[in-house]
């Protein structure tokens, strides 16, 4: 048994198997993504940057509930509202400290009127800290820009719901 | 003006002629030996390498050197700088003066002496200098560690090296490079020199400091070993060095056992006698730098007792046995070359 064993790593026995392994493997297919120009699918409850979506006729959806504020765990968004003019309730602020954020969704779950939600964007980096520190704005933009594929996902997902 | 014109001006211009005939080549085939490692290990690690820059990411290694050679050379306060500037240059010195003796073709080496593979180990085994120079220089624990690993590891394994190379003389009977290639060798020697030339592919791999013996860079214990603390072009030499160096080694190893410039397997034919000596030269060494790579991407790096008890307790007298059949066996079939 120990000759064996002997002759075995005198002869390279597993090495030589272990070279045959790496040299299968340099002709299978690569894994590789070439990430800027090609992109894995997400999926449509992926959790990215954060949008605050309209209706079809334009009236922002949030209704400055502030069951998002409450709900945050990284206490990131702060919501101040008032009465507007034609007596409904909205925010006057609605800001979102992405730096604190930490994309756990529990705002889009509790928002009642599908206002704020994680859009499938992942690609917002900045070069500076303070141009993460969104506001109403900013958000009310996403939801502009990224309406589209949000009100898909949205369907997508509904009977999960 | 003339007269010293005619006396040593033309014999210097041949002498640069003849390094920038080395240098050039040379460093070339160590750019795409970068490049061939990056797309063989990633090939074989399922990952695509090296692929932006240039066609199929061939300029990848200039850009590299662009990087290097606009980045500062730093060196460190307590650094003992003059040593510390000469380390890198004396390891790319040392890996280019080597080739020298290099035959890459039927009358092709510059110096064509008649000890060229002594000269070839004596300059293979300074390098070890480049290596404890920086290690020592750089005054930093995982330098210092670094460059004594190296030098212990060089100096156990060139023991072995030594002894498959006597192997090899006792069969040709001769220490010019040239006639090394050119001896012809019966079956039976290239049966038994076989044992031979794995045991001198593994000793190369820990005299060139690569994977799986790697211990004096060793980056997870030693974060890079005697290079930490180097930077810029500094850090150029030493690598590209080191690659030279492995190049130097393959070339040793086709000049030993594998019939150097020779036509391969006895192959025959119009087209295969009409291909030039320094191609079959160049493919039979970048066969051997592919299993240098092969080897990178298959095994993981050894332990310094492993690597230690491999050198001096296996190869050590498993070569001396060889030594004694190989003249045992010339001796009994009269076959020592005259």
């Amino acid at each position: 048994m120990h000759l064996i064993q002997y002759a075995k790593s005198f002869l390279l026995y597993e090495i030589v198997i272990g070279f045959a392994k790496t040299f299968s493997y340099m002709f299978r297919e690569k894994v590789t993504l070439n990430y800027p120009y090609e992109k894995a699918p997400i999926s449509p409850r992926f959790r990215g940057e954060h949008a605050l979506r309209r209706y079809p006729n334009g009236e922002e959806r949030c209704i400055a509930c502030k069951l998002c504020e409450a709900i945050c765990p990284a206490l990131a968004i702060t919501i101040e509202a008032e009465e507007r003019e034609d007596g409904s309730r909205r925010t006057t602020k609605y800001d979102i400290d992405m730096t604190k954020c930490i994309y756990c969704g529990l705002c889009q779950e509790a928002c009642p009127v599908d206002a704020i939600v994680e859009g499938p964007n992942f690609e917002f980096a900045t070069e500076t800290r303070e141009e993460l520190f969104y506001n109403k704005d900013k958000l009310l933009d996403n939801g502009d820009k990224w309406e589209a594929q949000i009100a898909a996902n949205l369907a997508a997902d509904a009977e999960y719901r | 003006m003339t007269e010293l014109m005619n006396e040593y001006g033309w014999t210097l211009l041949l002498i640069v002629l003849q390094a920038l005939a080395i240098i050039v080549p040379l460093l070339t085939c160590v750019a795409l030996l970068t490049y061939m490692e990056r797309k063989v290990m990633g090939a074989m690690q399922l990952r695509q390498g090296p692929q932006t820059v240039g066609p199929f990411g061939l300029l990848q290694a200039v850009a590299d050197g662009v990087k290097l050679f606009s980045k500062e050379i730093v060196i460190p306060s307590r650094a003992h700088g003059p040593v510390f500037i000469l380390a890198p240059m004396l390891t790319l010195f040392l890996s280019l003066v080597a080739w020298a003796v290099i035959p890459v073709n039927e009358g092709w080496a510059i110096a064509n002496i008649n000890v060229g593979i002594l000269y070839l180990f004596a300059v293979s085994s300074v390098g070890v200098y480049g290596v404890l120079m920086a290690g020592w220089a750089s005054n930093s624990r995982y330098a210092f560690l670094g460059g004594m690993r190296s030098a212990a590891q060089m100096v156990s394994y060139e023991v072995s090296m030594g002894l498959v190379i006597v192997c090899v003389l006792l069969c040709v009977g001769t220490l010019n490079l040239t006639e090394i290639v050119m001896v012809e060798r019966t079956w039976w020697m290239n049966a038994l020199l076989f044992p031979m030339f794995i045991v001198f592919l593994i000793s190369i791999l820990a005299e060139t400091n690569r994977a799986p013996f790697d211990l004096p860079e060793g980056e997870s214990e030693l974060s890079g070993g005697f290079m930490v603390e180097y930077s810029g072009m500094a850090f150029a030499l030493f690598f590209l060095g080191e690659y030279a160096n492995m190049i130097l080694m393959s070339a040793m190893a086709v000049i030993l056992f594998m019939g150097g410039w020779n036509v391969p397997f006895g192959l025959e034919g119009d087209i295969i006698n009409a291909v030039p000596g320094v191609i079959w030269f160049g493919l039979k060494t970048f066969s051997i730098l592919f299993f240098f790579i092969w080897t990178r991407a298959s095994l993981p790096r050894y332990r310094y007792d492993q690597l230690m008890r491999l050198g001096w307790k296996i190869f050590l007298p498993f070569t001396l046995i060889w030594v004694v059949v190989i003249s045992g066996t010339l001796l009994y079939l009269d076959a020592f070359p005259k």
